[in-house]
């Protein structure tokens, strides 16, 4: 661990806190890098091997003391950035509709599973993104965070039910939101919005059975990404109307 | 009958039972696996995700705005909080403000519909308890309520009334009448029209003048009452410590004695500018959160006059005056061409947000309602994570209950104000 840094850790006027805190931590935590974020917020990637020191740190340092785990959420990094329509081309050619879709993302895709969590210190006043991504997509796996937030057990156990991401020494890792019996890991990008199967009664057999659906899938509203000007640094002038 | 009286104890004295999923005091769908030795409870497994219905990826498949209705379905009696942070999550990627008075109003409806919620959760958790007459005089009051979100929004429930930049409109000059009918006389009609003569803040404000007094006729019912204070002193005792671990918010942490509010501590919207308490609890027990409960509606009702005072005096625009976020004006669309392309695009396509990812949380009434909101700069947001109260709360139920008697599931159930919506999403 690095020697924490000698001045003091007081925001000052000059400082935001976002500031102050990110001092704190990459001071104090090893195998982490800032993430993009908004001003006031803070976000860290975290190494996969270094995540359970990593949180221990973070809610033992007495400068940190992020005691609670607020959430756990996984994503699917899959059709991150992909739309259903051209619209670059749009001014020349009309909006591609009849263009054929794009071969659908490699399903192996290296790191397209993440875990995210959101911490809060309430002895600080503080919040902190971390965010892992699995190393291995076929069986995606991060080291459970039970022994250090108690609150992760059902938070692991529905990342794992919709996203299929195992948590390495959780002990209870059963299905929680989904079926009895359910297959597929619904929240997956490549898992089809209206689902595999339908639940229906049979006359003959006297029961509620399953089968295949019977809906065809459709897109109400294209995913589009307009690539604004309005959102461009570059272009941004303080006089321009927001 | 060869065996011995003792050896048949012992056949039967562990055993499992289910509780619920339909089960009245379940609070919806909850189905609880228990294992009891004789009426203690040995070990509590909830099953729940009967009530899943895929919120999140839902949202995905929808233009951001298009979602908003989604979010009253989840705590389908905390509504317009829901909403609340879905559309702070949306606004702090976009980097759009409301105008001043749609933060008042919003303010108001977060904290009429913690009155909502917290008059649904005394009634029903006095009914699981064994008082009947607390949740009649509750839903009386609700009623009232219900017919303020009818007003402003058109439905009683799942209002939709939050967008992103601002609120959908105004709120309206007056208050729908009761009409004489042939189960309503004249004079009782104009009984009931009383209130709502003149505007809807009127209204509420006359609301607001008497609630305190049935706050207090609530309490004498049940405060000092001996049998509520039986079932709920000393049951589902939680410390502070154990509270951080298990993610606890809201009333359920302040009822161990944590002072943690987001509204004083990371206030959004106008709260740092209004006036109130924060009650907090000192055992940790159903009783103490049974207090705490009580006098947030006590302090919700001072920040209802709080606002309504501001917004009788300051009159303005309710909707961010952003073209990106809001549709023009109906007598411009059916002159002005661009105002009609505009309008289609609007309510097809919807709008872009740029790239980026952020958490939004709001002080609901059942604790921190969160949104993680990850957008890819697309007209539906990536990846949309509800961080439901009640989902940490129910997680625990089994370290709360452990120990206990059957009968104190049920007040620890009612304690937790658990509702599926919000749990199963």
């Amino acid at each position: 661990m690095a020697e924490p840094t000698p001045q003091p850790a007081q925001a000052t006027d000059a400082e935001s806190f976002v500031v102050v805190l990110s001092r704190k931590i990459e001071a104090q935590v090893q195998g982490v890098r800032r993430l993009p974020s908004l001003p006031d917020e803070l976000a860290y990637e975290v190494e996969p091997t270094a995540l359970l020191k990593v949180c221990r740190t973070l809610r033992d340092a007495p400068d940190l003391r992020f005691e609670m785990l607020m959430d756990v959420s996984g994503v699917d990094y899959l059709h991150y950035g992909r739309d259903d329509w051209e619209t670059t081309e749009a001014t020349h050619t009309g909006f591609s509709r009849g263009r054929l879709p794009s071969p659908p993302p490699d399903p192996g895709m290296a790191g397209r599973f993440a875990v995210v969590y959101q911490l809060l210190s309430i002895s600080h006043n503080a919040r902190l993104r971390l965010r892992v991504r699995c190393p291995d997509t076929l069986e995606p796996t991060v080291d459970s965070l039970l022994e250090i937030w108690a609150s992760a057990n059902w938070f692991e156990r529905e990342v794992f039910d919709l996203f299929g991401i195992l948590f390495r020494g959780h002990p209870d890792l059963r299905r929680i939101l989904t079926d009895y019996g359910f297959i597929g890991h619904p929240f997956r990008k490549d898992f089809p919005l209206i689902g595999n199967v339908e639940t229906c009664y049979d006359p003959q057999k006297r029961r509620v059975v399953y089968q295949p659906v019977s809906i065809v899938p459709r897109v109400l509203a294209p995913k589009v990404i307009r690539h604004d000007n309005r959102y461009d640094p570059a272009l941004k002038t303080p006089e321009l109307p927001r | 009958m060869d065996s011995t009286p003792d050896s048949q104890l012992a056949e039967i004295r562990n055993y499992t039972m289910n509780f619920g999923p339909q089960h009245p005091a379940a609070h919806g769908v909850l189905r609880l696996v228990l294992e009891m030795d004789g009426e203690v409870i040995q070990r509590a497994d909830p099953h729940i995700g009967l009530l899943h219905r895929g919120t999140e990826k839902l949202a995905e498949s929808k233009p951001f705005n298009q979602s908003i209705g989604y979010m009253d379905r989840l705590d389908y009696v905390s509504m317009m909080c829901s909403e609340h942070a879905y559309v702070l999550a949306i606004e702090h990627l976009l980097g759009i403000t409301p105008p001043e008075r749609a933060q008042y109003i919003r303010v108001m409806f977060d904290e009429i519909t913690r009155v909502l919620n917290h008059l649904m959760w005394l009634g029903a958790h006095a009914l699981d308890i064994g008082a009947m007459t607390v949740f009649l005089l509750c839903f009386k009051e609700r009623e009232e309520l219900m017919d303020v979100y009818e007003a402003v929004s058109g439905t009683r429930m799942h209002a939709t009334y939050y967008r992103p930049g601002g609120v959908y409109r105004d709120l309206p000059d007056s208050m729908p009448k009761y009409q004489p009918s042939k189960w309503r006389s004249r004079k009782e009609v104009d009984r009931l029209n009383e209130s709502r003569a003149g505007s809807m803040l009127d209204f509420i404000d006359a609301f607001a003048e008497r609630f305190p007094t049935s706050i207090s006729d609530y309490e004498t019912l049940l405060t000092d009452n001996r049998i509520w204070k039986q079932r709920t002193v000393n049951i589902g005792v939680v410390t502070p410590e154990r509270a951080l671990q298990l993610g606890f918010s809201g009333p359920m942490l302040r009822g161990s004695g944590v002072v943690w509010d987001l509204r004083k501590k990371q206030p959004y919207e106008v709260y740092d500018r209004l006036d109130f308490d924060i009650p907090v609890g000192v055992n940790g027990d159903c009783y103490d959160r049974y207090l705490v409960r009580m006098e947030e509606l006590r302090q919700s009702t001072r920040i209802i006059r709080q606002c309504i005072e501001w917004l009788r005096r300051n009159p303005g625009p309710v909707m961010a005056d952003d073209r990106k976020v809001r549709a023009p004006q109906r007598e411009k669309m059916k002159g002005d061409m661009e105002s009609l392309i505009h309008h289609f695009k609007f309510f097809t396509e919807g709008y872009d947000v740029p790239e980026g990812e952020t958490y939004a949380a709001v002080e609901a009434p059942k604790g921190e309602f969160g949104i993680y909101l990850v957008s890819d700069g697309a007209n539906k947001p990536y990846r949309v994570k509800c961080r439901a109260p009640g989902f940490a709360h129910l997680a625990s139920l089994e370290e709360m209950v452990r120990g206990h008697m059957l009968a104190d599931v049920v007040a620890v159930i009612g304690t937790q104000d658990i509702v599926f919506g919000e749990i199963d999403r």
